[in-house]
């Protein structure tokens, strides 16, 4: 059973990671994103973390894809891929290295893995996350909220910028 | 039950799949999406190990990672509508005033 889920969700992240990269359309990458993100949450939800599996749906499948959706629309003129590429040789030693960074990176890896052993009471929970941020990870948690203020403070002024062409045309 | 090695292996795939991505797009839109699949891979492994170890930080540091990813998108995508208005491209072998 627990197998049968894993499996599921991992064909359909591996899936939807193919998906993001070779994609024509950026709204299918989007898209695949999410599927991505889904089945991520589900596989949290495995490994009995369902605070993180929540929070994964809201903040990245519920804000960061729609944001990447929003833009997708404003910026749907010229979007796509151009036929010429200036570093033609990159795609082949971007796949040679790619297969490269994978080997290295199981074997690094996967040998730090064990046997799961029977998780705590209560362990995942919201409230046990909570407690550990708001005594453990006080400090890191209030500046987290400094590194939001400044996101806020940075889209503004980048979004408030007038565009010099309109400028020039007068409009 | 679903041994952790086939969650790290899940992990490293999509690592893997961001990396390649960010390497042979040129679509800056795509570059980020590639991007947080990287983070998203992570965010994984974290949660491994934080069931392996049975503690409760490795979903913490989860959280903190969400809070970052939120913000570099923000940014990020509020720089690719700003280039997008001022060069009417997404495509960054054509972001080259730098290159001199």
């Amino acid at each position: 059973m627990e197998w049968g889920v894993f499996l599921i969700a991992a064909v359909v992240a591996i899936g939807g990671g193919v998906g993001v990269i070779t994609s024509a359309r950026p709204v299918h990458s989007a898209l695949s994103l999410l599927a991505v993100l889904l089945s991520l949450a589900v596989t949290y939800l495995l490994l009995i973390a369902q605070f993180v599996a929540m929070l994964q749906v809201i903040i990245y499948a519920g804000a960061i894809v729609v944001l990447f959706l929003f833009v997708i629309m404003l910026l749907h003129a010229r979007s796509g891929e151009p036929l010429h590429q200036k570093l033609p040789r990159q795609q082949p030693l971007a796949l040679v290295f790619g297969g490269a960074f994978l080997a290295a990176l199981l074997f690094g890896g996967l040998g730090a893995a064990r046997p799961f052993a029977a998780p705590p009471e209560e362990f995942g929970t919201a409230q046990q996350v909570g407690a550990a941020l708001f005594v453990e990870f006080l400090l890191p948690f209030e500046l987290a909220s400094v590194i939001l203020l400044v996101g806020i403070v940075a889209a503004v002024v980048l979004a408030s910028r007038e565009a010099p062409g309109r400028r020039k045309e007068g409009r | 039950m679903v041994p952790a090695s086939a969650y790290l292996f899940l992990s490293a795939l999509l690592f893997t799949l961001g990396v390649i991505g960010v390497l042979i797009r040129r679509n800056a839109l795509i570059i980020f999406m590639s991007i947080e699949l990287m983070l998203n891979s992570v965010n994984l492994a974290f949660v491994t190990f934080a069931r392996q170890h049975g503690s409760i930080e490795g979903q913490v540091v989860v959280f903190f990672v969400l809070v970052v990813a939120a913000v570099e998108v923000v940014v990020g995508l509020a720089l690719v509508v700003e280039i997008f208005r001022w060069r009417e491209t997404v495509n960054i072998d054509d972001v080259d005033l730098l290159r001199g």
